[in-house]
């Protein structure tokens, strides 16, 4: 990975055009965009739900993620997979 | 909590099941419907891939008609809709359909030519929930003069290209290009770039319908191609993080055939004005087509059961070179439109393929195009443009 995008202070936010649903003919959340659709797995579901629903900084997510999760130790994952995320161009950063 | 999977080579947090016009469908559901929901249009696009006898088709699904449509694929599992034509604008229930469709979950794709559109128009389909707009420029070398020039038949377009984005949608320009405006290729990507396009897709003429008829004062000959390749993918470069330019060869100078519809009755499926469901929204040419109707049928069993959506399905329909060959998962053969209208036998390999026996039959179409080219204006083949008296004319209706 090169430079990283996110830090806690950052709000990552769904990229223009792309929405996040749950799509029950599939049986998961997933990602639509024009001309396409990336079905979630749980974990990814959990963070991009959150970033659809509101407006928050990658610290306030990671808090909240963890009160949902029993405090897990989620850090690095969250971070993992916003990096990836923006690379993909799903999410952006503001 | 790990939040990529085990897999390689997928998106994070995927789960494998990536649905572009690359990936294979393994549980066959009609992902993507197109609704061409009327061939009325203001335009008369001498490259159109409507029917030539579109004028013969005159009972349009109403209202309720095709609500019915969208509830039938979504609970299929359709996620993308297309709302298309002729020009979609041209439906006086245009916003209530796209409503009901985003209601209904759908994202929803308005692909247009911008005529009819204005500032309030976009602000309504953005209040309706459309997801997507897709401004189609018609660039014949003259009107892409025009444009160029900035001249007042092109000044609504521009507006209209501006107030899509304004209304909070990324500004997606589609620019069908062929033998008579693909030299200017510089000049449109200068004015996505002045306009501040998001998306540009240089789309190369797809040869069905009106294209097809007009196929030899279209195609566009191999050191055009050459140049315009060259230009889009130095564009890209400098455009990189800016606007994304999508530039696709013809697939008559490729050595492999598309994966048209990302295989027969695999993830697409057409709704035409008049209730037809079609594998492709070329199909309705195909001899042998049965042509199945929403009115008649549910759509379950039109995508299920119908011999048209059966027809070239998977892969025991395939000849040779097809059946033995190991690339045919990749592109199924390639596309029944063309194998028809090249050799007049859908269920050949597409001549595209240079492993296809008749692959000659494309580089003829290619020497005929640069034989037309060759000659002056006055003797060259006009081109037909697509309109309702042609179209009689033509089909002799």
């Amino acid at each position: 990975m090169t430079e990283r995008k996110f830090n806690a202070d950052s709000t990552p936010v769904l990229a223009l055009g792309y929405r996040f649903q749950w799509e029950p003919a599939q049986d998961c959340h997933v990602l639509l965009y024009p001309e396409g659709m990336v079905k979630l797995n749980g974990p990814a579901a959990e963070i991009l739900k959150r970033i659809s629903e509101k407006k928050q900084t990658v610290g306030e997510l990671i808090a909240e993620l963890k009160a949902a999760f029993n405090g897990a130790d989620l850090d690095d994952d969250v971070y993992q997979f916003l990096e990836e995320a923006h690379d993909n161009d799903w999410i952006r950063a503001e | 909590m790990t939040t990529t999977g085990s897999e390689q080579n997928k998106a994070p947090g995927s789960t494998g099941g990536q649905m572009g016009l690359n990936a294979h469908n393994n549980i066959r559901q009609p992902l993507w419907l197109l609704a061409e929901l009327t061939y009325a249009c203001p335009l008369q696009c001498p490259y159109c891939s409507n029917p030539m006898d579109f004028a013969n088709i005159k009972s349009e699904l109403t209202t309720e008609e095709w609500i019915n449509v969208f509830k039938q694929a979504r609970a299929m599992g359709a996620t993308q809709l297309g709302l298309s034509g002729g020009e979609p604008l041209a439906r006086p229930d245009i916003i209530e359909l796209i409503q009901e469709a985003r209601n209904l979950g759908f994202y929803t794709n308005l692909i247009t030519s911008g005529v009819g559109l204005d500032a309030s128009k976009a602000q309504a389909f953005k209040d309706a929930g459309l997801d997507h707009i897709q401004v189609s420029f018609q660039s014949s070398s003259e009107d892409l003069n025009n444009l160029i020039a900035g001249t007042d038949a092109f000044q609504h377009k521009i507006e209209m290209a501006k107030a899509v984005k304004a209304a909070g949608y990324p500004m997606v320009l589609c620019f069908v290009t062929h033998r008579q405006n693909i030299d200017q290729i510089d000049e449109i990507l200068d004015l996505a770039i002045s306009l501040d396009a998001d998306y540009v897709e240089l789309a190369t003429t797809q040869y069905y319908g009106w294209a097809m008829h007009n196929r030899d004062q279209l195609l566009p000959m191999k050191e055009q191609l050459v140049r315009a390749e060259a230009i889009a993918h130095r564009y890209q470069e400098e455009q990189k993080g800016n606007m994304k330019i999508y530039y696709v060869v013809p697939d008559y100078y490729e050595e492999r055939p598309k994966a048209c519809m990302n295989g027969w009755g695999n993830v697409f499926l057409t709704v035409t004005p008049d209730g037809t469901a079609l594998p492709c929204h070329a199909a309705r040419e195909l001899p042998g087509m049965e042509l199945p109707n929403v009115r008649d049928l549910s759509i379950k069993e039109i995508w299920n059961d119908s011999n048209d959506f059966n027809r070239f399905r998977g892969y025991d329909w395939m000849p040779e070179p097809c059946r033995s060959c190991d690339e045919k998962e990749k592109d199924f053969g390639g596309c029944r439109c063309q194998a028809f209208m090249l050799t007049g036998d859908p269920a050949k390999t597409d001549p595209v393929c240079s492993k296809s026996p008749d692959h000659h039959l494309v580089l003829e179409a290619i020497e005929r195009g640069r034989e037309e080219a060759a000659k002056p204006a006055q003797e060259a083949k006009p081109l037909v443009f697509r309109n309702p008296k042609n179209s009689k004319e033509i089909c002799g209706l």
